[in-house]
């Protein structure tokens, strides 16, 4: 099964990253399970934009101000929701007063 | 008859199910099937030698009639434009021996990615047996909301890839803690007075224990719930609960008491020394004659010191005054910060009368009685506060 892995990190402390933490990282995506992954330019950076009656709506800033901000995913493709877990665990981010959410994809 | 045949094996024909079909729901409504033809034939035909086998194989054979008549109407309807191997998987692997994956479904029930309210629930239909609605009473939720949950809790193990395993060795410690959690979080919903949970939670843990022979948490567990259980007749006079040291013990199942200890010591022999065994050692020894306070309070620090909780330093001090030292339990209750709890003054008012100090105390009941809802307790409080 593909699992997406969402990396949210307390706002404001995504940028600067340790070598040794960033290491992890790279680590991480040469898993041998991971097909995909990317680290995101900080949460300043977002543009959001909705289409409501044929008119798109363009914003400055990501669709919601929260604590965490969603810095970057992976995506595995593993046997269970176990591996997928364990793989979570590891993410830097996760003990780093941050959150790691393990999303199934949907297959087709 | 038949009932009691049904209750014992549904857990084992939904376990294979659920290996077999990969799947909660399917499984489920299969073995109701099965269960469904059983009750009709059996009483007619005998039951068979091999009851499981027999419902395990109508069961599968009920499920892949069932998949394979979705299959027609989609393929029918068009919905379906593509070939699943579902089928050829079904047919190729009929029955042999039937194994027993009661613990797989156990665990996969128990797993952490899913609530504990799910968790419980799941654990008593598929592994308990009992019904939604049933369920739904226990907990005093309506039928739809607990129907919710479950199909949820369902979905939420096949969407998400819950494994249908025995958690492997690293992470068997963790993953044993939440059925452990599960098991007694039922026991303690039917000790408020629903015996028949009480019952259902203390035959999960004999499965457990049967299942994993070597688990010591599991023994102690399935110990520490037989012995509070033994008690169950003398807990209440009526509506009221009575005080274990008021308790008429000729009421006490000393069956049960004496199976309680029996497990107790296998889990001890086992080295067993985790929170569970030292909640099972303070409840059996506070069924002896005689109640070894000052050994009770040992238990109570060394399981404070597991557990970190302040409930259980609160148990600790009532162990203390009963081996003579209210001031130093009081010393140990004016520690804990645990103003809304409703023991703490109840246990503080206690103390603060035996000490001689009925001001105080008569404060404490107050506090005690602003922080009570259930009525046999506040009547309890009152008759205590009329008393100073």
């Amino acid at each position: 099964m593909k699992y997406a892995l969402l990396i949210y990190s307390p706002a404001g402390e995504v940028a600067g990253l340790d070598p040794d933490v960033t290491a992890e990282y790279m680590a991480l995506s040469d898993h041998p399970a991971c097909i995909a992954g990317g680290q995101l330019q900080p949460v300043q950076t977002a543009t959001t934009i909705r289409v409501q009656g044929g008119e798109t709506l363009t914003t400055d800033g990501p669709f919601a101000d929260t604590k965490e901000v969603f810095g970057g995913y992976y995506v595995f493709d593993v046997d269970d929701l176990d591996a997928a877990l364990e793989l979570a665990a590891r993410i830097p981010a996760a003990r780093m007063g941050g959150s790691v959410e393990v999303r199934p994809l949907v297959e087709r | 008859m038949l009932d009691r045949v049904f209750r014992e094996q549904w857990a084992r024909v939904v376990a294979s199910l659920v290996g077999f079909l990969g799947d909660f729901e399917r499984a489920e409504d299969a073995a109701q099937e099965a269960f469904a033809v059983a009750a009709e034939r059996w009483p007619r035909d005998g039951v068979p030698a091999n009851p499981v086998g027999w419902l395990v194989t109508t069961a599968r054979n009920r499920a892949i009639d069932r998949i394979r008549r979705e299959r027609t109407l989609a393929a029918k309807t068009r919905l379906l434009d593509r070939p699943e191997a579902v089928e050829d998987e079904v047919t190729d692997s009929l029955p042999g021996d039937i194994g027993d994956e009661r613990l797989e479904l156990l665990f996969t029930c128990c797993h952490p990615a899913l609530s504990a309210e799910a968790q419980v629930a799941l654990t008593l239909r598929t592994l308990g047996g009992l019904t939604s609605d049933e369920i739904a009473m226990a907990f005093i939720v309506t039928p739809e909301t607990m129907k919710r949950r479950l199909s949820r809790a369902r979905s939420k193990i096949k969407l998400a890839g819950i494994p249908f395993t025995v958690p492997e060795a690293s992470r068997l410690p963790e993953r044993l803690a939440a059925v452990l959690a599960v098991i007694y979080l039922i026991f303690n919903e039917g000790y408020g007075g629903r015996p028949d949970l009480a019952a259902e939670a203390i035959s999960l843990g004999r499965v457990l224990t049967e299942l994993m022979p070597d688990e010591a948490e599991a023994h102690a567990l399935l110990a520490l719930m037989r012995l509070h259980h033994a008690r169950r007749r003398a807990r209440f006079d009526g509506a009221d609960l009575v005080r274990l040291a008021d308790q008429d013990r000729g009421r006490w199942d000393a069956d049960e008491i004496a199976a309680g200890r029996a497990g107790l010591d296998r889990a001890v022999a086992l080295r067993g020394r985790g929170s569970y065994v030292l909640q099972a050692a303070i409840a059996s020894l506070q069924t002896e004659p005689a109640i070894d306070w000052p050994e009770v309070a040992t238990l109570y620090r060394e399981l404070a010191r597991l557990t970190r909780s302040p409930v259980v330093e609160l148990n600790r001090a009532v162990a203390v005054a009963e081996s003579g030292h209210p001031e130093d339990a009081l010393t140990i209750v004016d520690a804990l910060e645990l103003d809304g709890y409703r023991y703490l003054h109840s246990t503080r008012a206690e103390l603060l009368c035996r000490l001689g100090r009925p001001a105080e105390a008569a404060d404490a009941y107050r506090r005690a009685l602003e922080l009570t809802q259930a009525e046999p307790e506040l009547r309890f409080l009152r008759g205590r506060l009329a008393a100073l």
